[in-house]
């Protein structure tokens, strides 16, 4: 026996403990070196599963029903070795729609419907409160155990002096830590690190515990287990009908029942959704974490029987206190206190992370919605609401522990308490079908889910709760053996007649078919709106990678407003890092990019719930705010013809295009046949001019018998000379040829502009002396380099002279070569005297055959093919230059500009 | 590796599935040397078994 004192400061100061471990496990978060980041722990805080209901309550269950203490663990056991397929979906579910309790979770499934998050959240409220209550009982009947030994009597529970019932200030003390730890900050994952640290180093202490009495049961108190089972065999009458099928309630089919219970609830219980999917930080944790927890529930029930066993020959009464009576009756002091730590270990943690979980759900499903929708509030748009939000979560906190406490300072010892463990699994159970049917059945709708939850927790209130209500003596239990109203089918333990089932199995069995039952044929029956579908397209599709695409949003929303909307809930800090922009100027109306709406959106879901956040988005959207058709079309299959529409239409855009280039193409090509029937009738006059002549005199010299020689000569001289022009027109028009063909072959090389200018004067200078036309140039004395083909640009020198020359002005014909060296170019103008090229002929001069009426009264024609200018414009736009007609600078008549880019240095040339 | 991993994985949960519902138990519901039934032995073992063959399956090297 322990003296209060002891008992009190090792309690206490164990707790105190926890606060340090969890300031340690945030403090190393912020530092960014996560303790939580580890499989081991994360495997160990699923451990939170096992409650004092189960540190004490498993040996009291293996000495009075045998072996179905072992199936609370079989159950989760199952449960994880499909972990890994069903618990990693639902874990990737979470992080991508930042979903923070099972209420969020299935509210999203389900189109992020607002009432189905409230169901769930009221059933898990009244379900599993009375759950933690159980835990403070725990503790006080094991304070009452370790203090009183070996005078047992039953704590005295009542509200009266709760000052002195140590279960009170455990109760506070955790109140503190939980909002302490479970409500820091508001931040886009409701992750508690400290609190998760804190969790599994209490899952090491219950683990550590409870294998320190099995070893000293196994091995102090008797010589060996052996030993302690053939102790048994002689002692206890009747051993063969122990741990049998037989012994468990129900039977076989009661067995296979809990069986089944255990596996669904160990998913669906809050807290259990809180630390597996919540708290999860990474899902590859789950892969160690889906065999060491079954490990780790193998090893604390390692020792069950051999305890239970012992307890069993010790005669003792109160079997859900043989872990702790065991040791006591030895006369030992420090196990006692060791067991006491686990039990409270065990009770704490659990009540820990449910009194987080309910308060989410309290917060996030049932007030924030309510607060939100009321009006009358007024709730200044202004104002910063992130304070609102904790301090209604902390309320929330203290109101579940009040309660919790009240439940077991008043009806401690109701049959419906002691009884609530199995019970509120069979009521947490009920989530399943909507939970797991809505991950891998995109048809399940919320109507199904709404209906087969509603009368899944009918059928469990009345199968479970209220007979237990009657059992606790609080109404009559008359209608347990009649029925109500004397209907003996709707009798609670053997509903419709079903007789000779354990009340679990019975009322799971009732439940499940009705809820699974009407969330299949409502769901069959009724019609998903856009967003469940959308919804339900991302669950189902959630392991696929597809799926990474998230929500996308469209629609206006006015950036300051989103980020006034965000900062109102998050706070400023956090509203920054989410959108990742400074806050800005207050006139500023930039719309928010689709991904900081994303983002919001998901941030805002992490602290208030997906409907809520819903609502809250759509408040500053305009417009439709979720592109239905893109996601649908990706992710559901009864939309693909709206993809295989959009392909057509893509297709039709296209060929459209096509038709639309080839039309293009089309007119381009009967534009050039065009030009090339223009283009040979001018080539045929062109030809035929000169052949006209050489024919018509070639026949007069052939008929004329006697003429003077002096004429003959003459017209001889004339057949020459409209020859040369004939192959001279011939050879340009082979050159046209070749340019519009791209034939044309030049030989670029770096020559000296200046010198070729030169060169071209000095060939043409005898002509121009013969026509008595005064030619003036202005050329640089330094080289002019360039890169072409110096033949080719000497042929196009020379035209441009000729050409002067022949339209240079007739009393003092003059013509003017000027070279300038510009800043990454030279130019060559070649001015005339003469009448000058009007604007709008300044282009058509380039044009094949294209000749200027002739200004010269002396020569009828200017004598050319009309093909000079083209072809020139043709070699100097190959070598990279230019050729235009431009406003003379010098002389009045015309001027036409040769462009060509000056050639890079030599040395640079050399060097490259 | 992905698909032969998720069946070994559902394989082993139907496994457990059946090692520990009633048809198979009823076999091992027998009394032992010392009187009382050696299921709790059977499940204790097929448990240890199970999870060391989820240990295998999920650690394994084709794991990644």
């Amino acid at each position: 026996m322990q003296t209060n004192w002891i008992v009190l400061t090792i309690a206490f100061s164990y707790l105190a403990l926890l606060f340090v471990i969890a300031a340690w496990g945030d403090r190393r978060a912020e530092q960014g070196r996560s303790l939580v980041n580890s499989p081991t722990i994360y495997a160990l805080s699923i451990a939170v599963y096992c409650t004092a209901w189960t540190f004490y309550g498993s040996v009291g269950r293996a000495a009075t029903t045998g072996l179905s203490f072992l199936l609370i663990y079989l159950g989760p056991t199952l449960a994880m070795l499909s972990g890994w397929l069903v618990l990693r979906k639902m874990i990737r579910i979470a992080r991508a729609q930042r979903i923070t309790s099972i209420a969020d979770f299935i509210s999203a499934r389900y189109g992020k419907s607002g009432g189905l998050g409230m169901l769930v959240a009221l059933i898990a409220v009244i379900a599993i409160m009375p759950y933690i209550a159980l835990q403070l009982k725990a503790i006080t009947v094991s304070y009452g155990v370790l203090t009183e030994y070996p005078n047992l009597t039953p704590p005295d529970l009542s509200l009266q002096d709760f000052w002195n019932d140590k279960a009170f200030w455990v109760a506070l003390v955790l109140a503190v830590f939980i909002i302490l730890f479970g409500t820091r900050h508001l931040d886009a994952s409701e992750r508690h690190e400290g609190m998760v640290t804190a969790i599994a180093f209490e899952s090491l202490v219950k683990l550590f515990a409870f294998i320190a009495v099995g070893l000293f049961v196994c091995f102090a108190l008797y010589p060996g287990p052996s030993a302690l089972m053939a102790d048994a065999a002689s002692m206890l009458p009747n051993l063969e009908q122990h741990f049998g099928l037989d012994q468990i309630p129900g039977g076989p089919l009661g067995w296979f029942g809990t069986l089944i219970l255990a596996t669904l609830a160990f998913i669906t219980l809050p807290r259990q959704f809180q630390v597996l999917v919540v708290e999860n930080v990474n899902e590859q944790h789950l892969r160690r974490a889906c065999w060491l927890f079954p490990l780790y529930l193998l090893l604390i029930n390692l020792f069950v029987i051999p305890i239970a066993l012992a307890g069993m020959m010790g005669g003792m009464s109160e079997p859900d206190s043989f872990v702790l009576t065991l040791p006591l009756s030895a006369g030992l002091d420090a196990l006692p206190l060791l067991v006491f730590i686990g039990g409270l270990s065990a009770a704490t943690s659990m009540m820990i992370v449910e009194t987080i979980a309910l308060s989410t759900m309290v917060s996030n499903q049932l007030v924030m919605p309510l607060l939100l929708r009321w009006r009358s509030l007024h709730l200044d748009p202004s104002r910063d609401l992130s304070g609102w939000l904790l301090g209604i979560r902390r309320i929330a906190i203290i109101a579940i522990l009040i309660l919790g406490y009240l439940y077991h300072a008043l009806i401690g010892e109701a049959y419906s308490l002691v009884t609530i463990g199995l019970v509120s699994f069979a009521a947490a159970s009920q989530f399943a079908p909507a939970l797991l049917l809505g991950l891998y059945w995109r048809g399940a709708s919320r109507n199904g889910a709404a209906a087969g939850l509603l009368a899944g927790i009918t059928v469990w209130a009345w199968t479970l709760l209220i007979p237990g209500f009657a059992l606790s003596g609080w109404i009559p239990t008359d209608f347990i053996e009649q029925g109500p109203y004397g209907l003996t089918l709707l009798k609670p333990y053997a509903l419709f007649g079903l007789e000779g089932w354990d009340i679990y199995t019975h009322s799971l069995f009732w439940s499940m078919l009705v809820n699974i039952g009407l969330l299949v044929s409502v769901s069959l029956f009724s019609r998903q709106t856009h967003m469940e579908q959308t919804q339900a397209a991302l669950f189902t599709n959630a392991l696929r990678p597809e799926a990474e695409m998230a929500a996308i949003w469209q629609g206006q929303a006015n950036r300051q407003e989103l980020f006034q909307l965000v900062q109102r809930y998050l706070g400023k800090a956090a509203t920054v890092r989410l959108l990742g922009v400074e806050p800005l100027d207050r006139h500023d109306d930039s719309p928010a990019t689709p991904a900081m709406l994303a983002a919001a959106e998901q941030g805002l879901t992490g602290a208030l719930g997906s409907a809520t956040a819903r609502i809250l988005i759509n408040s500053v959207v305009r417009g439709e705010a979720l592109d239905m058709d893109s996601i649908l079309s990706i992710l559901d299959n009864t939309s693909q013809t709206l993809e295989y529409n959009r392909r057509l239409e893509q297709k039709s855009n296209e060929l459209s295009r096509i038709s639309a280039e080839l039309r293009g193409a089309n007119d381009r090509l009967r534009e050039l046949d065009r030009l090339k029937d223009e283009f040979l009738a001018m080539v045929s006059h062109e030809l035929r001019t000169p052949l006209t002549s050489i024919r018509a005199f070639a026949e007069i010299l052939n008929d004329a018998e006697a003429m003077e020689p002096e004429q003959r000569q003459h017209f001889l001289g004339i057949i020459v000379r409209e020859s040369e022009r004939l192959s001279r027109l011939i050879e340009e028009i082979l050159d046209m040829a070749r340019l519009e063909s791209g034939r044309m072959t030049l030989s670029p090389e770096r020559c000296d502009l200046s010198q070729l200018t030169r060169q071209a004067i000095e060939a043409v200078e005898q002509l121009f002396q013969q026509r008595g036309i005064r030619l003036e140039s202005r050329l640089p004395d330094t080289p002019c380099p360039v890169i072409a083909d110096p033949d080719r640009l000497q042929q196009v020198l020379i035209n441009l002279l000729d050409n002067a020359s022949k339209f240079a002005g007739t009393d003092t014909p003059r013509v003017f070569v000027d070279l300038t060296a510009l800043k990454q170019r030279y130019e060559v103008h070649v001015e005339d005297n003469g009448p000058g090229i009007a604007v709008a002929e300044r282009e058509k001069v380039f044009e094949k055959f294209h000749q200027i009426e002739a200004g010269h009264s002396d020569k009828a024609r200017p004598q050319g093919t009309g093909l000079g200018l083209p072809i020139s414009r043709g070699i100097i736009n190959q070598q990279g230059g230019r050729l235009w007609v431009a406003d003379p600078k010098t002389l009045t008549g015309a001027c036409i500009v040769l462009a060509l880019p000056s050639a890079p240095d030599e040395t640079q040339e050399v060097s490259s | 590796m992905k698909a032969p991993r998720q069946g070994r994985l559902v394989a082993l949960t139907l496994l457990a599935l059946v090692l520990f519902s009633p048809p198979l138990l009823l076999l091992f519901d027998r009394p032992t040397d010392y009187g009382f039934s050696s299921l709790a032995l059977v499940l204790y073992g097929c448990w240890a078994g199970l999870i060391l063959l989820a240990a295998i399956v999920l650690e394994g090297r084709d794991a990644d």
